[in-house]
């Protein structure tokens, strides 16, 4: 959030600010909230679909469609609307949660995710879903459809800025660094790259499979400005993302994250990378996650 | 019929290829080109060295280059993307799945130094699948000019049209066989000689061998029916179908592997009237360092093993 004069903190101005932050912060948690419900409720009707690394990112994706980023629902082709990469495609039910919120399509359709003949497919897919900006699914290709996403808008003198969503394991994908190479060349600050650091990969732990620390290190050595934050704290993803507005490198946010956040037994394990809920499991998590939303309302 | 004929003059595809990108950079400052530190060899540095603001080299990164080229697509702008073809598809191939065929961006593939005549640099750098790679693409349309005029045509049509394409040129200089502009439409074939005992069906490099067999066959009282085939996919059924009828016997000629290029886009098209296809090509194995020329022998790539094959389907159709 706005950062706030020493002299000012008293003042009946800074008072104001904090409630209106204070509502703010309790609205992208409702959103959050809300993510995370019907992304267990459409991984559950489609009987397939990767739920823990899509609860991780529902925070960070509350965050962007309803605070940080520039865009309009009504006119998912604007010119000048910030992008967003969804690079770990397979988080494909956060982001459908996202944009049906926002409302670039019917939030029923939600319930058709994977389903033949209708058009949420199952990793995103920019030609048949309002709002994706770019299709994913393989990983490894998101951020070099940034630095192009980037390029462009250097080349076209406009402001928008790109925003890509990767998984931590799927750093291991040489491309990756590739295009990280090519970002800091072409010296993109209208590019930023969100980590989501669940630490877990389809295989086991990141570190026992193939190891990515020391993070920050590496893509600092790659000519990047990094910070680390907690992935889940609404205040600190806002305050994160104005403190980088000027920063004149490209960013990135290793946002640290648990996997299957928000539902109890979900969260820190593997077996919901790519596993749907159960009826009782669904029935259980729903009820959790209406418990947190009861809770934020009192 | 289109007038096609080998003609004294040579000409290189790539120098074609620069010379189309200038000018459409003149006049379409959406045109952007990107290379993978072989602009010198392809010659997009030309257009490089006029429009320094709308050429990017991506380094030796040929997938990302893919996948940028894709990024750039999506915010409006008609992107050439070259390397060479061995980098181009076969180290690119998931980027160009995932990022540029399935979304059906508006991305250019110009690959050059494919197939054998590449020469010395050996089996690593002869890209003999690429075809075969790009053909089983959803979206992706596949063209192999025959010479710098046709390429120049290929380079203005491939840019109105929107949407994915691959275009395969050699390393050689080739002789001009096309005198004036304008014929080329993409998914057209062309008759450019006249025949009724056997079809040639060549496309790229192979058109100018299949013109010298004409010639050859000619003199054995052959008449050959010779059709040049730029456009790969989508492919000029209706012209096969006709020459299947008219002729009985096709001979298809490509500088790459039999597997999975114009050999099998011809079968695809006369699949329900099939006539005898007899397929010149690599046959299935990888090339070896040499001379353009003595490689182009050696695995039979020339207007006299095109006349022999040729004369053969005849003397089986009696």
């Amino acid at each position: 959030m706005s950062s706030i004069m020493p002299s000012l903190i008293n003042s009946p101005t800074y008072f104001i600010i904090k409630m209106h932050e204070k509502a703010v912060i309790k609205e992208l948690k409702r959103k959050a909230l809300q993510i995370r419900k019907w992304v267990i409720e459409s991984v559950y009707q489609a009987g397939s679909g990767h739920p823990g690394g899509s609860l991780s990112i529902a925070d960070m994706m509350a965050c962007l469609y309803f605070h940080e980023m520039r865009h309009n629902p009504k006119n998912p082709a604007w010119e000048d609307r910030d992008r967003l990469v969804l690079s770990k495609g397979h988080a494909a039910p956060a982001l459908y949660a996202a944009l049906a919120l926002a409302g670039y399509f019917d939030v029923e359709e939600l319930k058709n995710l994977r389903k033949i003949g209708h058009f949420l497919q199952g990793h995103p897919c920019m030609k048949k879903v309002p709002g994706v900006d770019m299709s994913t699914g393989s990983l490894g290709h998101g951020l070099g459809a940034g630095v192009g996403m980037a390029l462009a808008a250097k080349l076209d003198k406009r402001d928008y800025r790109v925003f890509v969503i990767l998984g931590d394991g799927e750093i291991q994908e040489g491309s990756i660094w590739e295009a990280a190479n090519a970002a800091s060349h072409y010296k993109l600050d209208n590019l930023i790259a969100i980590l989501d650091r669940n630490k877990l990969q389809i295989d086991g732990p990141t570190e026992e499979i193939m190891h990515l620390e020391p993070i920050a290190w590496r893509w600092q050595a790659f000519g990047w400005e990094v910070v680390e934050i907690d992935g889940h704290d609404i205040e600190e993803i806002l305050h994160t993302f104005h403190e980088i507005r000027h920063n004149e490198k490209p960013t990135l946010i290793i946002a640290n994250t648990v996997k299957g956040k928000g539902v109890s037994f979900m969260e820190g394990t593997l077996s919901f990378h790519g596993k749907p809920p159960s009826e009782e499991q669904y029935v259980r998590a729903m009820s959790e996650l209406e418990q947190a939303e009861g809770e934020l309302n009192d | 019929m289109i007038e096609a004929r080998i003609t004294e003059k040579r000409r290189n595809l790539r120098d074609a290829y620069s010379s189309a990108l200038i000018s459409l950079g003149e006049k379409n400052e959406n045109v952007v080109v990107l290379d993978a530190d072989l602009a010198l060899s392809t010659k997009t540095k030309r257009f490089g060295t006029v429009f320094p603001e709308r050429f990017f080299d991506m380094g030796i990164a040929e997938a990302t280059m893919m996948d940028v080229a894709a990024g750039l697509a999506t915010c409006g702008k008609i992107v050439f993307a070259s390397t060479f073809a061995v980098f181009a598809t076969g180290r690119s191939y998931d980027s160009i799945r995932q990022s540029i065929a399935y979304p059906e961006l508006n991305v250019k593939i110009v690959a050059t130094h494919s197939g054998i005549s590449v020469g010395g640099d050996g089996a690593s750098h002869q890209m003999l699948e690429d075809m075969a790679l790009m053909r089983a693409l959803p979206n992706m349309r596949v063209i192999a000019p025959a010479d710098a005029t046709e390429m120049e045509d290929v380079v203005f049509k491939i840019a109105e049209a929107d949407g994915p394409f691959y275009v395969r040129i050699g390393r050689e200089d080739a002789p001009i066989i096309f005198e004036s502009h304008g014929h080329f439409e993409i998914g057209k074939g062309y008759e450019i000689r006249k025949g009724k005992d056997v079809a040639i069906i060549a496309t790229g490099t192979m058109t100018a061998e299949a013109l010298r067999a004409y010639d050859i066959l000619e003199k054995r009282g052959i008449e050959a029916m010779l059709i040049h085939m730029p456009s790969i996919k989508p492919i000029d059924e209706k012209l096969i179908r006709k020459a299947a009828k008219e002729t009985g016997a096709i001979i298809t000629c490509e500088e790459h592997t039999i597997i999975g290029g114009l050999g099998d886009a011809v079968a695809m098209a006369m699949h329900d009237e099939p006539v005898p296809l007899y397929r010149i090509g690599v046959n299935d194995v990888f090339g070896e360092s040499g001379g353009a020329r003595e490689l182009m022998e050696k695995y039979g790539l020339t207007a006299e093993n095109i006349a022999e094959k040729a004369e053969k389907m005849v003397n089986r159709k009696k």
